[in-house]
């Protein structure tokens, strides 16, 4: 899958849970820059998953803390 | 000297939470001493008569007179404690006797007895779903099912509550070949609600997914044979392993897996939460066993306990409570408070009244919300539920929530 595409939907899919509006580069972190709580975390990691037609398990989830990562994650998944 | 990090540093904000609510008066909701034990429903706390309507003594066995009568008798004849594991010398008569009562209790071909229901799941979870294999769970899943995730080397897949859309969208995206275990409660025991097992075990089976359910909240009263909802649903037949406890309808300390898979035996060796500690005491399995047994004939007890569930749940929403559930769905009533310190204040308020129930809080409960859980016992009486409702009214008057 493109890379730039992928980054560009997921931009798109982190705008609802991006309160703050923070501006989105691949350095953003999940946990400190956007504030996810646990439960955001579970709603869009469920959108993302649902988008993409893929799994990002727990296990994996534990390794993804800013953007940058989420996008190559998904790139990988993807195949 | 090399500067030495405090380990204790990552709980200060939960340290000063604590402490900024005690500083406002409050007693401690999570210090309760029970002073002494009346009966299954009433106990002497901060010297006063309180009804209890917070233990998962759903069945009232706690002070039944044969209960009581088995654990004695197998403390005098076989000593305290056992010193050892089940593999080794942990294994009495009465391990053996209560796994056939539970056998028995379930219709079920096998049945082993961990020290508690939360080793229970933690070793059969962390056993079954081994790298390379998923495990697909309700988000809303206790504790000890989450422990048993993180202990074993499985991918971890979380789905919504009760949502049976994303549990099948999840289960069809698991690579070909993976093994696969889906793992649910019968009633969650925050909000008192039911899964859909019926539709959800049928999705999980029909992706090629063996299935647990835990059942410890619905044992004893749900079903017809109290074995579940599993059972109430008519699909217990399709479930590969059924876990429970022996601390909530049994009434005295425990957890077990039932199952009727051919191979289930070899678990006693490879599940190590089950090897790598020392079994139940004498006089509580043999408790346990009598307690399941008479709990096969509970059908008048279970009848009472569901009107008990009805009345307080129909005078706590006329109150203008918010509840958990719309309508009664198990043992469990939980009212659900605006916040921490709000609910805290109620607690107290019920606690001066002469009524306890649990404050629950996160990470217990689902969405960050504080309640207050009603569990209800066979042996309240009409006029005790009756009693507990007006508590409530002059406490949520007190505490500003109605």
């Amino acid at each position: 899958m493109d890379r730039a595409a992928a980054a560009n939907r997921i931009a798109e899919l982190i705008a609802p849970f991006n309160k703050k509006g923070v501006q989105i580069s691949d350095g953003t972190t999940f946990a400190g820059d956007l504030e996810f709580d646990s439960l955001t975390v579970m709603d869009f990691v469920a959108a993302i998953e649902d988008e993409f037609d893929i799994i990002i398990s727990m296990n994996q989830q534990a390794e993804i803390e800013n953007y940058g990562q989420l996008v190559d994650a998904v790139v990988k998944l993807k195949g | 000297m090399p500067h030495m990090t405090d380990l204790f540093s990552k709980f200060d904000p939960l340290i000063q939470q604590r402490e900024g609510l005690l500083a406002t008066g409050l007693t401690d909701p999570f210090g309760l001493v029970m002073e002494k034990v009346i009966s299954p429903t009433v106990a002497i706390c901060n010297g006063r008569e309180t009804i209890l309507l917070g233990t998962y003594n759903y069945m009232g066995m706690t002070f039944d007179p044969d209960v009581i009568a088995a654990g004695k008798e197998a403390l005098d004849k076989f000593g305290a404690g056992t010193t050892g594991s089940r593999v080794l010398n942990g294994t009495y008569a009465g391990h053996r006797e209560v796994e056939e009562a539970l056998k028995e209790f379930y219709g079920m071909d096998h049945a082993m007895v961990f020290s508690t229901g939360y080793q229970a799941n933690l070793g059969i979870i962390s056993t079954m779903a081994g790298k390379g294999d998923y495990i697909v769970l309700d988000i809303d899943s206790h504790a000890s099912i989450w422990d048993g995730c993180k202990m074993g080397d499985a991918e971890v897949v979380p789905f919504k509550h009760n949502d049976l859309e994303a549990m099948e969208r999840r289960l069809k995206r698991i690579p070909e070949g993976a093994g696969k275990l889906v793992v649910l409660e019968g009633v969650y025991s925050m909000l008192g609600d039911i899964a859909p097992l019926k539709e959800m075990i049928k999705v999980a089976k029909d992706n090629g997914a063996m299935v647990l359910v835990d059942e410890a909240h619905s044992m004893g009263f749900i079903g017809p044979n109290g074995r579940g909802v599993a059972e109430d649903q008519g699909v217990l037949d399709q479930v590969d392993f059924v876990i429970g406890t022996f601390s909530k309808s049994v009434g005295t300390v425990g957890g077990f897996c039932v199952s009727n898979h051919p191979k289930f035996e070899i678990l006693r060796l490879v599940c190590r939460p089950y090897v790598f500690t020392a079994s139940l005491p004498p006089s509580v399995v043999a408790t346990a066993a009598t307690s399941i047994r008479k709990l096969m004939h509970g059908a008048n007890k279970r009848a009472h306990l569901w009107e008990n569930s009805r009345t307080l749940h129909k005078g706590l929403r006329d109150l203008g409570f918010q509840l958990g559930t719309d309508e009664p769905q198990s043992a469990i009533i939980s009212v659900i408070m605006p916040d921490l310190e709000r609910g805290a204040g109620m607690w107290e308020a019920l606690l001066k009244e002469g009524l306890y129930v649990n404050l629950a809080r996160p990470p217990a409960t689902p969405a960050g919300m504080t309640l207050l859980r009603c569990s209800l016992c066979a042996e309240h009486s009409a006029e005790q539920v009756q009693t507990i409702i007006g508590m409530f009214e002059r406490a949520g008057k007190i505490a500003g929530i109605i």
